[in-house]
């Protein structure tokens, strides 16, 4: 019988698989051409990047060389790229030449996706796809030059790391915020962003690329905010798209890649497809492990063996980048029939999250300990049925399977008295417990105090508080300490404390290494997180808009109807004649329902689509208006009364005092909202002994007060001190303003944090320590320069936002 | 599922980038209008945007897991099922979501 003509397109992974097994099932049952366009045969290509890091040579990645095609016949036609196919005559039309074929398989794997910004043409801007690819990064890696890898996934990172270890200077942008978002949950992208940035790797998230700038070839990357990045290489690693180019051309069915069946056959039943370029059941793969699969089932199909049927599976994911260790399989989203195990070692920089559905193992994510990442994918893979009990110990992985679970008080009174309890000081157990008996200890902050333990990272409170109970049993009931939410064992001074101390500068950095229980947090603890980072890390810190409540995200109050309120600033309750008329003007523009007089010597526009909010907030700002943050937590009013310039009693310039301040506190973000009052006389019209801060002016100069309260509770002021001159007032009333912003606890208003510290700490600290209240007007000038920038202006005109702003239009 | 519906077309809304992580864009489907949602391991839902308490409109709340806090009584509304999760009862519709090529998002819309 003659052999049957076989022509495979691509000579990539799945198409030398499929050879292999070929060779194997029925050595010469087939007359074999083998198409590739690029000039040479199969060779692992996932190993391009220890090649590009100097780990391997290409020889040692080489799978198929001229010698096994020699030995199996194979007639290659290597650097020969296929244009067509005829399926009327049957025939593959290559560049050099036509051949008929009898069968066919299309291996033709995937094209990276170039995004097309000006300048993606340039010489010096590649993608990371095969050994020429390699070769031009491994040529561009000269002393001294630098290069800016696009894309923050698996080959982008690869890239990267293996460009440093040549000695280049990389930058990573990517633009979502975490690394490997698609992978990896934000704490492991958190820490692989650690790890690569120790490595001397830039990494910048959340930045958009805009062009790529050049004169013929690269000279470095603009981003959409301005910043410039020089670089001679730019290496995009974006994505990648199905290459059904052949398949298209010969009229196949066609959809994000090349329709195959179970079998691997395409729409034409003598045309079989394997690799990236296909689409099984909706799905197209990145990965080699079920293109390996697929290989197979088309060789048994090919040669009749069996009913082999190709089926859809999870992929894991490792990050091939030495002494980087991380692991994600299966699907690792949260859901409300989901539960996840959590475990942290801040200590080791270890993070494991599994997550379970219905008493299964669907996902997990792993970092910084892997060994058991295979472990883990065989029972998702499987989706054996986790019973309760295996169920505690699960996270330990294999090496714990089978042993007793542990009840966490049973376990701390099982370790020795050597074993070490706190990581960060080096306090044993044994340590801990005679402290507890020799001082008398009976606390939390007592264990503290003497030993160490659990005064750093915070992570072994937990411990501590069990060898307490141990000790003193049910003498000692856990701290009753308020913690931020039911994410942390924390309370809100801690959390202050250790963001300084340990310089955390992100929302996954405090939960990575304060080991929060969740892996985003919630409602409660990102809006304390996101300002405890603004307030410790000015200008630095990238505030998080998702973790703000609604109006502190739009800049406007929400109202019970979905609609907005507008408060503009009224600067010490003082407006003009053609601010109300714009104001006036805007009310009619946009139809807007109510317009108040508030509470606070402004004037509320009530009722405002969302929509409608830039567009008015343009019209105000060309009035020379901008945002009252009436929304926010953050300062709000500063209420005045006439004072000298016209009141008969007036003693002081009280109205220019409170603008004085407002214009000074603007802007500021606090734990609570900051409400400031200055009266030009005893009198009190500005009613400022009710505010958080207030000023009454009095012949000889001015009382300065605070911790006041006029709402839930009803509270006059305390009195702070007494100045002779305004200078001093305004320092005064800034120095209180940032203690409370470094101190307060999020949702605490200033008459809460002054009682908790206790007044006396708070005279200290300002009235009686000069140098201290210097320092603090400092910080909180500091601070200022980044927050007084007008939110409305940012968003009416600045684009900041704009999806806010705008409703999706659905297609179709 | 919260109330199961019968499919009869899917429209497309946007990119999967055009919805900020852990944040939503709003859309109106015939009279309906729909909040779509992508949480922070980039799974994307929709629901009916009116909380059930008091219709709050649940696109502006915060987004933590797979549930979003209503930003008018902090009511916390999970995505995945719609209904409200804890103690409170109450449900909005869900709508079927599908991210094809090249990240397109698209909604499933309902029969008749
Ligand atoms: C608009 C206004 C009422 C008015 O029409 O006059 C108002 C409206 C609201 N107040 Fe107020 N308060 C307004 C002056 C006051 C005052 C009077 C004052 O500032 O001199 C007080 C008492 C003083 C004080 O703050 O101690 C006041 C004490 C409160 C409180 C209780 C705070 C407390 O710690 O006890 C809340 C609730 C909260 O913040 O948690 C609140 C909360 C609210 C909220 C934000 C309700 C909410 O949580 O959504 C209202 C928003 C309405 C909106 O969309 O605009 N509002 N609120 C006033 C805006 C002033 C401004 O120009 O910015
Ligand atoms: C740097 C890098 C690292 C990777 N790391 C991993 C990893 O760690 N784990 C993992 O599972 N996967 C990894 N991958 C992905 C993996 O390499 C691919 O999934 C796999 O190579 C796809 O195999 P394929 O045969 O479908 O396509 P390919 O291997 O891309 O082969 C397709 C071949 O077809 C040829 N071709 C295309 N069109 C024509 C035509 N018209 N005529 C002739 N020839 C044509 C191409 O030249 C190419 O050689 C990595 C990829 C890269 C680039
Ligand atoms: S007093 Fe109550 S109802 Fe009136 S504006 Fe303030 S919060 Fe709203
Ligand atoms: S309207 Fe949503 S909680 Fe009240």
């Amino acid at each position: 019988m003659p052999q049957e003509k076989l022509v495979i397109i691509g000579a990539g992974m799945a198409a030398g698989r499929l050879l292999e097994n070929l060779v194997e099932s029925a050595p010469d049952r087939f007359d074999v051409t083998l198409f590739n366009a690029e000039p040479r045969g199969t060779y692992n290509r996932i190993m391009l990047s220890p090649v590009l890091s100097g780990e391997k040579t290409y020889q040692e990645i080489v799978t198929h060389d001229d010698d096994w095609y020699a030995g199996h016949k194979v007639n290659c036609r290597f650097g020969e790229k296929v244009l067509e196919v005829d399926r009327e005559r049957k025939v593959v039309i290559g560049e050099k030449g036509d051949v008929p074929y009898d069968r066919l398989v299309i291996a033709t794997g995937s094209n990276p996706f170039i995004i097309p910004l000006p300048g993606h043409d340039l010489s010096g801007v590649i993608a990371y796809r095969d050994l020429d690819d390699t070769d031009t990064m491994i040529d561009a890696c000269q002393p001294a030059s630098r290069a800016v890898v696009v894309g923050g996934g698996l080959l982008g990172l690869e890239a990267a790391a293996g460009l440093r270890l040549r000695g280049m200077d990389v930058t990573v942008i990517h633009l979502a915020p975490t690394l490997m978002e698609r992978q990896l949950d934000p704490s492991a992208g958190y820490l692989l962003e650690k790890e690569l940035a120790s490595r001397g790797i830039t990494i910048l998230t959340g930045a958009n690329t805009k062009e790529i700038y050049g004169d013929g070839k690269v000279d470095g990357v603009r981003l959409e905010d301005g910043t410039e990045i020089p670089a001679s290489l730019v290496v995009m690693a974006v994505g990648i798209r199905p290459n059904v180019e052949v398949g298209k051309l010969a009229g196949l069915e066609v959809g994000r890649g090349i329709k195959v069946n179970g079998v691997m056959q395409t729409s034409d039943p003598d045309i079989y497809s394997v690799g990236e370029c296909v689409e099984f059941d909706g799905n197209c793969y990145g990965l080699v492990a079920p293109l390996f699969e697929q290989a197979q089932v088309c060789a048994k199909v090919l040669t009749g063996q069996g009913e082999p049927e190709f089926s859809h599976s999870e992929t894991a994911t490792k990050l091939k980048v030495t002494g980087v260790d991380l692991y994600s399989a299966g699907d690792f989203a949260e859901g409300d029939n989901r539960d996840e195990i959590v475990f942290r070692d801040p200590g080791r920089g270890i993070y494991k999250r599994l997550i379970l559905e219905e008493g299964r193992l669907i996902g997990a994510v792993l970092y910084g300990e892997t060994s058991d990442g295979a472990w883990f994918f065989d029972k998702i893979k499987k989706a054996e049925f986790i019973e309760e009990d295996e169920r505690a110990t699960l996270i330990f992985g294999q090496s714990y399977a089978g042993g007793s679970p542990l009840d966490p008080m049973a376990a701390v009174a099982a370790l020795p008295d050597e074993a070490e309890i706190c990581g960060c000081n080096g306090v044993s157990k044994g340590q801990i417990l005679s402290a507890i008996d020799e001082k008398g200890l009976a606390d939390l902050d007592g264990v503290r105090a003497c030993t160490k333990a659990s005064s750093s990272c915070g992570t072994c409170t937990g411990l501590v508080e069990s060898l307490l109970a141990l000790k003193l049993g049910d003498a000692f009931t856990a701290s009753a300490k308020k913690t931020v939410c039911q994410c942390t064992d924390l309370g809100h001074d801690d959390v202050r404390r250790l963001i300084a101390s340990q310089e955390l500068k992100s929302i996954p950095a405090v939960m990575q290494e304060l080991g929060w229980k969740t892996s985003c947090g919630c409602a409660k603890c990102r809006p304390a997180l996101n300002f405890y980072l603004l307030a410790a890390w000015p200008g630095e810190y990238v505030d998080d808009h998702q973790s703000r409540f609604i109006n502190e995200r739009v800049h406007a109050n929400i109202q019970k109807d979905g609609t907005y309120s507008v408060v503009p600033r009224t600067w010490g309750g003082v407006t003009t004649a053609s601010e109300l008329r714009a104001i006036a003007d805007v009310v009619d523009k946009f139809d807007i329902p109510t317009v108040k007089y508030t509470g606070g010597q402004r004037i509320d526009m009530l009722g405002v689509k969302k929509e409608d909010l830039p567009a008015v907030w343009a019209d105000l700002n060309a009035a020379g208006m901008v945002s009252g943050h009436a929304y926010g937590k953050s300062l709000r009013t500063v209420k005045t009364c006439v004072g000298t310039d016209w009141c008969r009693v007036g003693t002081q310039d009280s109205t220019g005092l409170g603008i004085k301040l407002e214009k000074l506190m603007w802007g500021s973000w606090t734990p609570h909202k900051v409400k400031l009052a200055v009266s030009g006389c005893p009198r009190n019209c500005a009613e400022a002994t009710c505010k958080d801060i207030g000023v009454v002016c009095v012949d000889s100069g001015y009382e300065i007060h605070f911790a006041g309260a006029a709402g839930m509770e009803v509270k006059a002021t305390e009195l702070l001190t007494k100045v002779t001159n305004e200078a001093e007032a305004v320092e005064m009333c800034t120095a209180v303003l940032q203690l409370y912003r470094e101190q307060g606890f999020y949702l605490e208003r200033i008459y809460k944090w002054a009682a908790r510290v206790g007044l006396d700490r708070v005279y200290a600290q300002i009235v009686e320590d000069a140098e201290n209240r210097a320092n603090l007007v400092e910080r909180f000038a500091y601070s200022q320069r980044f927050a007084q920038i007008d939110p409305w202006a940012e968003r009416a005109t600045g684009g900041v936002d704009a999806h806010e702003f705008k409703k999706l239009e659905p297609v179709g | 599922m919260g109330s199961q519906i019968a499919i009869m077309s899917w429209a497309e809304l946007c990119g999967l980038e055009d919805i900020p992580l852990r944040g939503s864009r709003r859309v109106t489907l015939d009279t309906e209008e729909v909040a779509v949602f992508r949480t922070a391991t980039n799974t994307v839902f929709a629901i009916q945007n009116a909380c059930p308490h008091k219709g709050g409109p649940l696109s502006e709340g915060i987004v933590h897991d797979t549930a979003v806090s209503c930003p008018l009584h902090a009511m916390v509304i999970d995505l995945e099922t719609g209904r409200a999760r804890g103690a409170d009862t109450g449900c909005v519709r869900t709508y079927p979501i599908e991210i094809r090529e090249g990240g397109r998002v698209y909604i499933g819309l309902q029969a008749g």
